[in-house]
C-alpha cells in the first residue's frame, strides 16, 4: 500500500510535466491549486492547537499579571466582589471527580471488555457492543438533565447508607460522611464515570478481539481459565494500548463540563467528604462566565481554562504517544 | 493438586460473574437513561413546541421553535465551514502528505484536537470573535460547533481514503488524468460512503454539544436569525430549563433532550448502514 503510493508519486511528476507541455496549462493550474488549498486546510488543522493555547493565554493575561502562577494555582479564595480570584478548590474539585470516575469506569470498562471478547456468545457480542458504544453518543447535556432531575434524588436515598457503613470505616470514612443531599462530588464521578465508560471500553475490546488468536488458543490449551488468559494474555499483551485508553478516559473526565456542572452542586468550599458539593474548572467556568461583569474576573475564568488546557494536554499527549494508531476508529466514532 | 484447581476455578467463576455484572451495570445505566429520556420525553411533546417559541420565565407558555430553528442555523453554519475544510485536510494528509513528517505532525494535533473538551474550544471562539466583536453571536457559535466538527472530518477522510487501493489512482494517472481529478473523481468517490459517515458522525457529536455554546452563541428566547445576535439552540435552552423551578420549563427540557437523542442515534443508525452497505457491496 505504501509502496504503491510512492509509486504513484513518482509517476505523477512526470504526467505534470507532460501536461505543461501539451498546453495543458488549466489542468496544471488546477491542481496546484488543488493541492495548495488542501495544503492549506491540513496547515490550519495543524495550527489549531497551537492557536487555541494562545488565544486563551491572550485573553486570561490580565488575570496572570494581577495573581501570577503560584498566587492563583494555591489561591483558595473565589471572591467576585473584592475580585480575588484562586484556581485551588477547583483544581482539586476537577482532580476528586475525575479520580472517582477512574476508580469506577476503569475495572468496569476492563469487565465489560472481557466480557465481549472473551465470555460472551458471539450473538450477543454486537448488540452489546453497540450498546455500551451508545452511551457515547448520548450528549452530556442529557446525563446532566438525568444526572439532576432523576440519578441525584435516588442517590440522595443511596447516601445515608453509605454513611452508616462506608463512613464507619477508620481512615477512610471521612470520605463518606456528610448530609444526603444527591448532587456532590461523588455523584459527579459517577456520572462521569457512566460517560467515560464507552470511550475506555472500545479502545480496550478492539485490542483485546485484536490479540493473535493464537496466544490465547495456546493459553486455553495449556487449561488456563477465562480470567487467567485475560490477565496473563491479554493485558500483557495489549499494556501500552489499554493505558492510553485509560488516559483517553482521564482526558474526557477532566475536560466534561455540562454533565458536571449540573450534578457536582457548585460550591467553592473545600471538604473533606466525597458527599459534599464542590465545583471543577469547567463547571466553574460554564456556570459564572454568562454573569462575569468585570474584565479581570472574566479573565480570571480564561485563565482557569488556562489551567485546564495544561492539564488535558499532557493527558491527551499521553494518551495519543500511547495508542499510536490503536483504536482510531473507535476515537473518530464517538 | 485438587485444591489448586479448585481454587483456579472459583476465581475464574467469581471473575467471570464481575465481568457478567460490569456489563449489567452498563447496560442498566444506558437502559436508565434512555427509559426515562423516553418516558418524559414523550410525555412532554406537544404540537405548540414546534409552533411557539420559548415562554418568558414564570408564564405558562409552551415552544421551542426559536431553539430548533437555531440549532438548524447553527449547525448549517458549521457544516458549511466544517465539511471542506476537514475534507480538504484528510484528503492532503492521505493523497499528499502520506507518511511524510509534516503529515504525521498535522495527524498528532489532530488526535488531540479529537478529544479536546469541548469547553476549551468554547474559550478559544470567544477569545477569537466574540470578544473582537463585543457581544455573542450566532455565527460565533456556528464556528465554535466546525472547530469541534474538523477533526472528526479529518480522521475519517484520512483513514478512509487510504483504504482506496493504489491501483485506482495508478490506473487515473495512466490515463493523463492530473492529480486533482484522481482524487476529486477517483478516490473521493471510492471512498464516498466513508467520508460522509465522517460528517454524519461529526453532525452527531456537535448537535448535542452545550459548552462552546455558552460562550458563543448563548441563547434567546425570541424568535432570530440574525447571526450577528445571540442566537437561541436546543442545548442551552436545555440547560437553562433544567436548573429552572418552573415545571413547564423542566418538561420542555425533557422534550428536548428526547428529540436531541433521537436525532443523534437516527444520524448513528443513518451512518452505520451507509457503512455496512459498502462493505457488502465491495
Amino acid at each position: 500500500m505504501e509502496r504503491t503510493r510512492a509509486a504513484a508519486d513518482r509517476d505523477l511528476k512526470p504526467a505534470a510535466e507532460e501536461n505543461r507541455s501539451a498546453g495543458g496549462a488549466r489542468a496544471l493550474s488546477a491542481d496546484f491549486l488543488f493541492r495548495y488549498v488542501a495544503l492549506a486546510m491540513a496547515l490550519l488543522v495543524g495550527a489549531t492547537l497551537v492557536a487555541v493555547v494562545a488565544a486563551i493565554a491572550y485573553d486570561s493575561w490580565p488575570a496572570i499579571k494581577v495573581f501570577g502562577v503560584w498566587g492563583f494555582l494555591k489561591g483558595r479564595t473565589w471572591d467576585p466582589v473584592s475580585e480575588h480570584f484562586g484556581a485551588f478548590p477547583f483544581i482539586v474539585g476537577t482532580l476528586v471527580s475525575s479520580t472517582i470516575a477512574m476508580v469506577l469506569a476503569v475495572p468496569l470498562s476492563f469487565g465489560i471488555a472481557v466480557f465481549i471478547s472473551e465470555l460472551a456468545p458471539s450473538w450477543m457480542r454486537q448488540p452489546v457492543s453497540s450498546a455500551i458504544e451508545m452511551l457515547a453518543s448520548v450528549p452530556s447535556i442529557v446525563y446532566g438533565l438525568w444526572g439532576l432531575l432523576v440519578f441525584a434524588p435516588q442517590f440522595a436515598n443511596v447516601e445515608p447508607w453509605i454513611n452508616d457503613h462506608l463512613g464507619a470505616i477508620p481512615g477512610i470514612g471521612v470520605l463518606f460522611r456528610g448530609p444526603p443531599m444527591g448532587i456532590g462530588m461523588l455523584a459527579a464521578g459517577i456520572v462521569l464515570a457512566i460517560m467515560i465508560l464507552p470511550y475506555i471500553t472500545a479502545i480496550m475490546r478492539d485490542v483485546f478481539v485484536a490479540t493473535p488468536t493464537r496466544l490465547k488458543e495456546s493459553a486455553y490449551a495449556m487449561g488456563a481459565t477465562t480470567w487467567e488468559v485475560a490477565r496473563n494474555i491479554l493485558l500483557p499483551y495489549t499494556r501500552t494500548a489499554v493505558t492510553g485508553g485509560i488516559f483517553l478516559g482521564l482526558g474526557r473526565a477532566l475536560g466534561e463540563t455540562m454533565a458536571v456542572t449540573f450534578v457536582i452542586g457548585n460550591s467553592d468550599n473545600l471538604s473533606a467528604s466525597l458527599l459534599m458539593p464542590g465545583a471543577s474548572i469547567p463547571s466553574v467556568i460554564a456556570n459564572e462566565f454568562t454573569e462575569a461583569t468585570s474584565k479581570l474576573y472574566v479573565s480570571s475564568l480564561i485563565y482557569l481554562g488556562l489551567v485546564l488546557i495544561g492539564i488535558t494536554l499532557v493527558v491527551q499527549t499521553l494518551a495519543v504517544l500511547l495508542l499510536g494508531t490503536v483504536g482510531r476508529g473507535a476515537r473518530a466514532r464517538s | 493438586m485438587i485444591s489448586l484447581y479448585a481454587r483456579r476455578r472459583a476465581v475464574n467463576l467469581v471473575a467471570s460473574t464481575l465481568m457478567f455484572v460490569a456489563t449489567a451495570i452498563g447496560l442498566f445505566f444506558l437502559a436508565w437513561i434512555l427509559w426515562t429520556t423516553l418516558k418524559l420525553g414523550l410525555h412532554a411533546m406537544h404540537w405548540d413546541l414546534f409552533v411557539k417559541d420559548t415562554p418568558a420565565p414564570g408564564t405558562d407558555g409552551y415552544g421551542l421553535r426559536n431553539a430548533f430553528v437555531g440549532s438548524l442555523i447553527l449547525m448549517v453554519i458549521a457544516l458549511a465551514i466544517g465539511v471542506p475544510v476537514g475534507l480538504m485536510a484528510g484528503t492532503w494528509l492521505a493523497e499528499y502528505g502520506g507518511r511524510s513528517r509534516r503529515a504525521n505532525v498535522v495527524r498528532f494535533v489532530n488526535d488531540i484536537m479529537l478529544s479536546a473538551p469541548s469547553i476549551e474550544i468554547g474559550l478559544f471562539t470567544y477569545a477569537i470573535l466574540v470578544a473582537p466583536m463585543g457581544h455573542f453571536s450566532g455565527l460565533s457559535g456556528g464556528v465554535a460547533l466546525a472547530i469541534l466538527m474538523i477533526p472528526i472530518i479529518v480522521r475519517t477522510t484520512d483513514e478512509m481514503l487510504r483504504l482506496v487501493a493504489g491501483e485506482m489512482r495508478e490506473a487515473a494517472i495512466a490515463l493523463g488524468a492530473p492529480m486533482w481529478q484522481v482524487v476529486t473523481q477517483v478516490t473521493w468517490k471510492a471512498a464516498r460512503a466513508g467520508i460522509l459517515t465522517g460528517i454524519l458522525i461529526a453532525l452527531a457529536r456537535i448537535s448535542g454539544e452545550t459548552a462552546p455554546l455558552l460562550f458563543t452563541a448563548l441563547n434567546n428566547q425570541f424568535y432570530s436569525t440574525d447571526l450577528r445576535h445571540p442566537i437561541a439552540n436546543l442545548p442551552v435552552v436545555i440547560f437553562q430549563f433544567a436548573m429552572s423551578p418552573y415545571d413547564n420549563w423542566q418538561q420542555m427540557a425533557w422534550a428536548a433532550a428526547f428529540i436531541a437523542i433521537t436525532f443523534i442515534l437516527v444520524l448513528n443508525v443513518c451512518s452505520r448502514l451507509i457503512l455496512k452497505g459498502t462493505v457488502k457491496r465491495s
